[in-house]
């Protein structure tokens, strides 16, 4: 637990990121802060830079330059320690990725013990708590294979909150699925988020970011077009490429 | 065809079994260690090992495991430093020249066997585990290793197979395993014909055993193909369980 210091009300704040892959710049001067207990949005079309943003934030990405703090602490000294870090902030994929040779139970398992030192049976009883929380109590000792993509996709939030970390990191997570799957993954997403889990979530559902985003960050071509609590941005979105952008997405 | 005599023959050649089970046994465990490593060369040793690895495996697959055998029985102790090694009292024995050859060789192929496995581990998992806190010997121990045995068991069951038909070879250095006493009962008798169906009947059911012991590590090692339906598992992993 870190002291009451300045930057006590964010959890995450990165300042002047940059990133290139080569001579193709994929992220340019972003800011984006996120308080504690809040929930933040990135939308924009593909390719603008948010998958990456969200990667940049537990060091998955290297980053080119800029200042990314998160919980009052400078990243970038941890950066040979990745993995220290990566206990703190859960993620969540688009494509699941849950390990395929174990089962539901021993997916959300593994990181608590092998990474915390938790005892299996603790371990366990936390688990069949988190599976129960995304609503799939009876799932524990099925592989991955024979659940529906819904159910792997709430089985990897099981996954990532197991770690209880500060953070969650969400990169499109219902992108790869079937549209009846998607409101049973946008629900675990949103009792999470009202229960104050802070969490970053890169998605298209504009449903989901009205209901459940404290702000929303919109991103173009590698950078913060509009960075807005999310009334205002839905209401009075100011820049033209935003607005343009939320004409084709909300039509 | 001589009942009385193929039922003798047979009974004689069981005696070469234990001979080859040591011979393909020790041949399998040092070169599976050796694989792995000049597995590890190649993906992660940089220019200088992965060149090496290559070489290695360029050389030992790309030559008759005989002509490996005769280098190693009959070269070797042409060699004055070899003589004069401590490896001599070894190295003069067929025994282990045929161990030491087979185990080359098992070696070349297994490595590109468990470099094909490491390489199919989709980066999706092995990103899920970092972004869990793993990293190092458990990541690797408890993502790559399980998917990436899994991968490779069907192409290493080959290799098993390959291995027990090999040690038949051994037999040209003089060793006494079913061939070789296939062979002297040949010259004792010549009733070829007979002796070598008994040959490979042995061969034959040692490879079964070896294909069913396979079958049934691959079905402990893949809880989570054992009841899937079909079509879940189309896309590029080969389920290798019995229906």
């Amino acid at each position: 637990m870190s002291g009451p210091g300045k930057s006590d009300r964010l959890l995450v704040k990165v300042e002047a990121l940059h990133k290139s892959y080569g001579d193709l710049q994929v992220l340019k001067n972003v800011n984006v802060e996120v308080p504690r207990g809040r929930s933040v949005v990135v939308i924009g079309p593909s390719g603008s830079g948010k998958s990456t943003l969200l990667r940049c934030l537990n060091l998955l990405e290297p980053i080119d330059s800029g200042i990314i703090t998160f919980d009052g602490q400078d990243t970038a000294p941890l950066r040979k320690a990745a993995h220290a870090l990566r206990r703190e902030i859960g993620m969540v994929f688009q494509n699941f990725e849950l390990f395929q040779h174990l089962s539901a139970i021993e997916n959300i398992i593994l990181a608590p013990m092998k990474v915390l030192g938790m005892s299996e049976e603790e371990a366990r009883a936390r688990a069949r708590k988190l599976l129960e929380k995304v609503h799939i109590p009876e799932k524990a000792d099925v592989f991955p294979d024979e659940l529906s993509g819904g159910q792997q996709q709430r089985v990897a939030i099981a996954r990532a909150l197991a770690m209880s970390p500060k953070l969650m990191l969400y990169d499109e997570p219902t992108s790869a699925l079937d549209p009846e799957m998607i409101k049973e993954v946008l629900d675990v997403m949103l009792e999470l988020s009202q229960e104050g889990m802070t969490s970053v979530v890169v998605t298209h559902e504009m449903g989901f970011a009205r209901r459940a985003a404290h702000h929303i960050v919109f991103m173009d071509g590698g950078e913060v077009v509009e960075d807005a609590a999310t009334e205002q941005f839905f209401t009075g979105a100011v820049h033209p490429r935003t607005q343009r952008f939320l004409q084709q997405i909300l039509r | 065809m001589d009942p009385v005599f193929m039922a003798q023959t047979f009974v004689t050649l069981l005696d070469g079994i234990p001979l080859a089970l040591q011979l393909v046994s020790i041949a399998l465990a040092a070169g599976a260690v050796f694989a792995v490593a000049l597995a590890f060369m190649r993906l992660y040793g940089g220019l200088a090992l992965g060149s090496l690895a290559r070489a290695y495996v360029f050389v030992f697959r790309g030559t008759p495991l005989l002509v490996q055998i005769f280098l190693i029985y009959y070269g070797l102790g042409q060699f004055e430093d070899v003589r004069a090694s401590l490896l001599w009292p070894f190295l003069r024995e067929p025994y282990w020249c045929a161990v030491l050859a087979l185990m080359l060789n098992t070696a070349a192929y297994t490595s590109e066997i468990v470099r094909g496995g490491l390489q199919s581990v989709p980066f999706g998992q092995v990103e899920a585990a970092r972004a869990c806190g793993m990293s190092g010997i458990l990541l690797f121990r408890r993502i790559v290793a399980p998917i990436a045995l899994r991968q490779a068991l069907p192409g290493y069951g080959n290799e098993v197979i390959l291995m027990v038909k090999a040690t038949s070879l051994a037999s040209i250095i003089t060793l006494m395993e079913i061939t070789g006493l296939a062979h002297r009962l040949i010259s004792e008798t010549f009733r070829a014909i007979e002796i070598f169906v008994c040959a490979g009947a042995i061969y034959l059911i040692m490879n079964f055993a070896v294909t069913r012991a396979i079958k049934m590590v691959e079905h402990w090692l893949s809880p989570h193909l054992r009841d899937a339906p079909d079509d879940a598992r189309a896309t590029g992993r080969v389920a290798a369980i019995s229906h």
